[in-house]
This record gives C-alpha cells, sequence and structure tokens, in this order.
C-alpha cells in the first residue's frame, strides 16, 4: 500500500515543483544522474534533463549541487501521545520527522494508556489526520496494556487501522504469549515488533555490561540479554510461519542472530538506530544522562562494527531513530535514575551521513536505501523516486554543517543524543505524500529571493 | 584542583600532594588545640543521601578543625523526603554561597552532576557504586605511613567487588601508586571487565600468601537472596579473612563497618596486623587535606587575616 492509502496525515496542498538540475540518488530504483525532478498532483511526474522541465506554474527550486532521494521511513517513533503530551504529541513528532527528511513514520504504542484498544487506534488517526505533517501509522500493543499475558483484540485492531503490533519498551518476556501472538498473525495480519530484552538478564542494568559499566560501577545489561531473545522469537517465528520485526538491535551476537534466522528461511527483518551506528559506551564516562542512556545501551566497538557489517550485508534492512523525547526534569538526575531513551528524528541522516558515509564506512548509496528501508517490513511502498511513484523526495546539502539544537528543535524535547556536535548534511525540504512537509527557514528564504 | 570527584581524575603528583598536606595535619591532631583558622568563615555543606558514621563525622569534624561553618543535611528528615529533585536542593544550599559541598548519593556521577550546577567545590563522598574517593585516599596514606611506599607492593582486594565503590577507587589508586593490585572474590561478585582498570582476578583465595596487604569488603547479607552467593556460611567458608589464612607478615584493611564472622573472623580483626583502627584515624587528616587543598588559596577577596599556623598550599597560591 502506498504510505497516503495505509497512513494518517493533516490534508493540504498538492506540491507543484521543480527542482532544477538535483543531483537524484535512488539506489533501488537504479536512478544516479542530475535531473529536474518535477513533482505534480501528488506523484514525480517527470525525471527531465537538467534545466528542461517546463516549470509553467510551478515553484522552481534551483537544486544544482544539491542531493534528492527518496525521503526516509522511520518504523520506530515515540509521539508519547496520549498521556506524556509535555514531551511530544503528534504535531511536534512528524514537524521533527518532516525536518528530518522523513515522508513517513510508525509510533509506538507504549503511551499512557498504551494503544490497546480500536478506540485507541481511531482516536489516534483523527489527530494524525487533522495535525501530522508526515503520514502516520500507528502500531498497537500485542498484549493488553503490555502486562504481557493476554491479547489484545488483534483482528479488531487491524480493522481500525493498526499497521502492526509490538509492545516496544517492554520485551514479550513469556514465550507462550510470544507463540500465541505469531501464531494469531495468521488471522490478523500485521507484522509483530519486537523489542527484544530478556528482563532476569537485565534486571536493574543502566548500562551495557562491560569494562566500562565495570569502571563506572553502573549494573549492565549484558548483550546475551537481547540476542538470546532474538533467537528465541526467531526460533518461534520459523516454527509457526510467522514474520517478525527485530527492533533497535544493539549487540553483535543479535546480528549473528538474525542473519542466521534469514539464512533459515525465517521471515525476520530488522533495524539498528544512528546512535548505535555511531556511538559505544564510551560515550558513557561522561555520565551525561541527556545523550548516552537509553534501552537498548550503547554498547562495544565490536558491537557497533557487527551492526554496520548488518547494514552492508542486509541483515539490517533499515535504520529506525527510536526517537525517544523525554523533559528536562527525566533527564537532570543522576545517570542510573534518568529516564531511557534519545531524540533522533531531526538528525538521523546527518549523524550517519558525518559519523559513516563522509569517512568512507559506507556508500552514500547505502545510507540512502537503508533510511527509507522500514516502510517495507509493514507491508508499505518504499519511497521511491522513480516516475509515476508518490512524491516522497528529500532535498540535501552534503555540503553544510551544522551545530544540533543551535536553532532549537522542532520536536517538544531537546534530548538529542548529538546535541552541541557540529554535523555535515543538512535536510533543506521535505516533501511527503506529494505535499511540502518541511523547508528549512534559510533555505526557503533563499528560494524566494 | 577544583573539585573532587574521583580517583580516576587524579594523577599520582596529586594524590602525592594531598597525602603530604594530610602528613603535616597530623601534627596538628598531636597539638592541645586542634584547630587551624584556614577556613574561617566559610561555608561547608555535607550533604548525605545515605547513612554513614565514618565519612560523614569525619568530613563534618575535618571542617570543624579547618575553623569552616558546617552545615550537615541528611536525606531522612530533609526535604528529600518531600521529592526535591537533586537539583534542586543543590540550588537551595548553593544559596548560602558555600565554599564547599561534600555529597554523598547512592547513584553513580551525582557528585559530577552537583559540581555543573553550584559554584562550590565538590567533594564525592560516595557516588552510588562508582567512586568513594576519599576512602581510597586516606587507605593509601594509611599504606605509605606503613610501608614507606606503595611501589611494587602486592595488595588483594577481597569480597564483593561488584557493589563496592571502595574496591573501584581503591583499586585505581593502589595500581596508581605503584601497587600489583588483585580483585578476589566469587565470580558472580566480580564485574566482568574489571581487568581492564589494571587489576589481576582471581575466584579462590589460592595465592593470597603472595599479597603483602589484604584488604576486605563488607559482605552484605541481602546479596544472598538475589542469588550472588548461596549463603553466608559458603562465603565465609570460602573467601573469609582469618588468622589461618593470613600470614604474620601480611597487613589487613577493612573500610567498615565490618561485619564480623562474614568477610573477616574477630581473631583477625583484633590482630596486630589490622590497620583498620589507623584508616579511621587517618580519614580525619586526609579529610581535612582535601578541603585544603581544594579551599585554601581560593579565597575571594577581601581574603581572612592570614593562614595562622597552617601549613601553605602546594602548587597553588598562598
Amino acid at each position: 500500500m502506498s504510505l497516503t492509502d495505509a497512513l494518517d496525515v493533516r490534508a493540504g496542498e498538492a506540491a507543484h515543483l521543480v527542482f532544477r538540475r538535483a543531483t537524484v540518488l535512488d539506489p533501488v530504483a537504479g536512478i544516479d544522474a542530475v535531473h529536474d525532478v518535477v513533482v505534480r498532483d501528488g506523484s514525480i511526474a517527470a525525471l527531465a534533463a537538467p534545466g528542461e522541465a517546463e516549470a509553467e506554474g510551478a515553484e522552481v527550486v534551483e537544486a544544482e549541487g544539491l542531493h534528492a532521494f527518496p525521503a526516509f521511513f522511520d518504523p520506530h517513533v515515540h509521539l508519547r501521545t496520549p498521556g506524556h503530551e509535555h514531551k511530544e504529541d503528534v504535531e511536534t513528532g512528524t514537524r521533527a520527522a518532516a525536518a528530518g527528511g522523513y515522508c513517513g513514520i510508525l509510533a509506538m504504542a507504549n503511551t499512557q494508556p498504551p494503544v490497546s484498544t480500536a478506540a485507541d487506534v481511531s482516536a489516534l488517526r483523527e489527530q494524525a489526520r487533522a495535525s501530522a505533517s508526515v503520514p502516520v501509522g500507528f502500531l498497537a500493543t500485542v498484549t493488553k496494556a503490555m502486562q504481557g499475558s493476554e491479547l489484545t483484540e488483534m483482528v479488531e485492531l487491524r480493522e481500525a487501522g493498526a499497521v502492526g503490533f509490538s509492545d516496544d519498551g517492554l520485551p514479550i518476556a513469556d514465550a507462550g504469549v510470544m507463540r500465541r501472538a505469531l501464531q494469531y498473525q495468521h488471522l490478523c495480519g500485521g507484522n509483530i515488533a519486537l523489542h527484544e530484552e530478556d528482563p532476569r538478564l537485565s534486571r536493574d542494568g543502566a548500562m551495557h555490561e562491560g569494562p566500562v559499566s565495570a569502571a563506572l560501577g553502573i549494573a549492565g545489561i549484558p548483550s546475551v540479554s537481547e540476542s538470546t531473545m532474538v533467537a528465541r522469537d526467531a526460533a518461534l517465528a520459523g516454527y509457526e510461519g510467522a514474520r517478525i520485526h527485530v527492533q533497535h538491535l544493539s549487540a553483535a551476537e543479535s546480528v549473528d542472530a538474525v542473519r542466521a534466522a534469514k539464512a533459515a528461511g525465517v521471515q525476520i527483518s530488522a533495524e539498528a538506530s544512528p546512535h548505535h551506528l555511531c556511538l559505544t559506551d564510551e560515550a558513557v564516562r561522561g555520565l551525561d544522562p541527556h545523550r548516552a542512556k537509553m534501552n537498548p545501551p550503547l554498547r562495544e566497538e565490536r558491537d557497533r562494527q557487527a551492526l554496520i557489517e548488518g547494514l552492508r550485508d542486509g541483515t539490517i534492512e533499515c535504520i529506525a531513530t527510536d526517537h525517544a523525547p523525554h523533559q528536562p526534569e527525566e533527564k537532570d538526575v543522576p545517570f542510573e535514575q534518568a529516564a531511557m531513551g534519545v531524540t533522533g528524528l531531526e538528525t538521523a541522516f546527518a549523524a550517519l551521513y558525518t559519523h559513516l558515509v563522509a569517512p568512507g564506512v559506507i556508500d552514500l548509496s547505502l545510507l540512502v536505501e537503508r533510511m527509507a528501508g522500514g516502510a517495507e517490513p509493514f507491508d508499505l511502498e518504499r519511497p521511491s523516486l522513480a516516475p509515476g511513484a508518490e512524491a516522497n523526495v528529500v532535498l540535501c546539502d552534503l555540503g553544510a554543517e551544522w551545530t544540533v539544537g543551535e536553532d532549537g528543535y522542532e520536536s517538544r524535547s531537546a534530548n538529542s543524543w548529538c546535541a552541541g556536535e557540529t554535523l555535515t548534511g543538512r535536510v533543506l525540504m521535505t516533501v511527503a505524500a506529494g505535499q511540502v512537509a518541511f523547508r528549512l527557514r534559510s533555505f526557503s528564504l533563499g528560494v524566494a529571493a | 584542583m577544583k573539585h573532587l570527584l574521583s580517583i580516576e581524575q587524579l594523577s599520582r603528583e596529586e594524590i602525592e600532594a594531598i597525602l603530604d598536606r594530610a602528613e603535616s595535619f597530623a601534627e596538628v591532631g598531636r597539638r592541645d588545640i586542634k584547630k587551624v583558622p584556614t577556613l574561617r568563615g566559610r561555608t561547608v555543606v555535607s550533604l548525605f543521601y545515605e547513612s554513614s558514621t565514618r565519612t560523614s563525622s569525619s568530613f563534618d569534624l575535618a571542617a570543624k578543625r579547618l575553623s569552616a561553618d558546617l552545615v550537615s543535611v541528611k536525606a531522612a528528615g530533609s526535604s528529600v523526603e518531600k521529592g526535591e529533585s537533586l537539583k534542586d536542593t543543590i540550588a537551595t544550599l548553593s544559596a548560602y554561597d558555600p565554599a564547599a559541598i561534600v555529597i554523598r548519593h547512592p547513584y553513580a556521577g551525582a557528585a559530577q552532576m552537583v559540581a555543573g550546577w553550584t559554584s562550590a567545590a565538590v567533594v564525592n563522598a560516595g557516588d552510588g557504586k562508582h567512586e568513594h574517593p576519599s576512602q581510597a585516599l586516606l587507605d593509601v596514606y594509611t599504606l605509605r605511613r606503613r610501608l614507606g611506599s606503595l611501589e611494587g607492593v602486592g595488595i588483594w582486594i577481597v569480597g564483593d567487588v561488584l557493589h563496592s565503590r571502595v574496591a573501584r577507587s581503591n583499586l585505581i589508586a593502589f595500581a596508581r601508586m605503584g601497587a600489583e593490585v588483585t580483585v578476589c572474590g566469587p565470580p558472580t561478585l566480580i564485574p566482568r571487565g574489571i581487568e581492564a582498570l589494571g587489576c589481576e582476578v582471581s575466584y579462590s583465595l589460592d595465592g593470597i600468601a603472595g599479597a603483602d596487604v589484604v584488604y576486605a569488603l563488607r559482605m552484605q547479607k541481602e546479596r544472598m537472596s538475589e542469588s550472588f552467593v548461596p549463603s553466608l556460611r559458603e562465603y565465609a567458608a570460602n573467601f573469609q579473612i582469618d588468622t589461618r589464612r593470613l600470614e604474620p607478615r601480611q597487613l589487613l584493611m577493612h573500610p567498615g563497618p565490618v561485619n564480623r564472622g562474614v568477610e573477616l573472623s574477630g581473631e583477625a580483626i583484633d590482630s596486630p596486623q589490622s590497620l583498620i583502627a589507623e584508616q579511621v584515624a587517618a580519614g580525619l587528616v586526609v579529610r581535612m587535606a582535601i578541603l585544603y587543598e581544594l579551599l585554601a588559596g581560593t579565597e575571594r577577596a577581601p581574603s581572612g587575616d592570614g593562614e595562622g599556623s597552617a601549613p601553605t598550599p602546594i602548587g597553588t597560591p598562598a
């Protein structure tokens, strides 16, 4: 399904744009050349020869030297609505997504109360139609109130429009409950996204278990807390012929488990988060909860390298931010007491471009492909720049340097893991579902002139 | 040195400077009037979020011996019980314009955060299971007095290393002073990756005969319920330091309070090899030295009327 068919967004004016002489890169569609990109009536109308596109009635964006990619898709965002609107809501969270170059996001269900009934889903979809800058899909919880014991009414939730299911924030600790959910998926459909963690192994851990936790005296969350659950659920999914999506992989052993499951024919997809791809537990030494406290925790260099290898070989098909807004009073406390989670929507592309592409660790085309890879695991069309596709375009200046947070955030929260860092590569404009969802202020001034 | 947040942050030279200063305060302690006017008119806040006898009483007495005004706040009975955040408590106490805040807190990094919220010098008196730098300094002081130098000295730290901030600070301090450190305890109570701090790991007391100093840690009773050890009986059978296991040439230390009959036998505690009482005495002079090093020479103008008989600070303008 296209993003507009499956997800909800505030209705607006269909853009009529020409991106003049943009460097167009869509590795999946096999496009890598300078074109005039014409957006009209919600679609990519044409990729014309540079300078040749008919611009009558269209806004012309001079894009020479700038890059146009398929806009990004994030399958893992916490919009905090309902219940924690002081951290984020549908309007601010989707504005942050648009500013990060996203044309679609999936919102997690661990709200207060959790999204567990058809009425919850319907209410959120209505909010999205009223205030979302980019299309949003809502996941519902797998178990009632995320208690991990009884399944939600998954058929009715799907009928109400739940894109899939997740108890994210918590694992489904009981293997028997997990198995029932996978069996039931044959009736209700919808992918099941899993936060993999064994609570008996994580206990009161607040960071990765290793030499750094030993030095800091902070209880550790061992890698096997995640990887044993990935292996368990891959085995269950294989046994039941069901489909799972593994969220925020952090440990090398987990990447191995996903790779082995794929080789064995299990229907399994996986995501990794920018902070796990860019940082290690060395970042925890500063004991700054704003930047370095999240679950799963930042792990060691060997884990980070394994995640990068997983991106390269396709074990990990997508990058997901796990955008998790928190207010200062939940972070201005000692590390062990602080809330878990960091924001990421507005910085994901630039951070990964700066940390991985610019130094030559991965190719730009791989990053662009993985940034939009989160749609397909949830049966959504991958954003594409092929003529005729729904218009989902992000325009980036790969030469621009900017300092995270210096102009504030679109998000209601400021707990960015890369706050204060100078990044290279900036999103200038985002077209989502045929509408202009974001323009960088300084850039739009330039366009007007 | 603006704050004392960890041993990790101190060089060997900085450790030695504090110990040298403490030596000079030991002399003050032998006088009839054990007080010097160094910190007269300045305020020291001691803020304890956890129970403590040794550390809080010796910091308090140290501040008084230096003639500071002391404000002592315990979490129990304070606005902390009413749900005030650490940040707000620090803002409140900072309104008294303290020269130093001595803080003990149940979570790692608390002292470091406080240092970012106040202009006072911050002394970490224990943050979670992370560090307890003043304990490590007084232990190095005690050993240095006994042995002259820690260079090449074999030190075994025995017991619940996992939950011990003393173990972490001491192993860093001992290693930095040239000692060869081994941590020893059941595998469930030795943190994975601790070797990275520069120590050996042993899961049994075999080989402890090679140690010059045995440093036993407190074994808390609640560790049994969490399956770290099957019973205190089995723990004691394998890891208790008693006079049978302790050779006459070896020195015995413990940060206190001791569980008699668990990590140490009563005989061992009371044996002539035991430095436990010396450690407590060292606590006072070392904590005086810490406050002195942080505060003396940092007076705001107009300064007080000289420093009386107090020693001149090393490396800081007098």
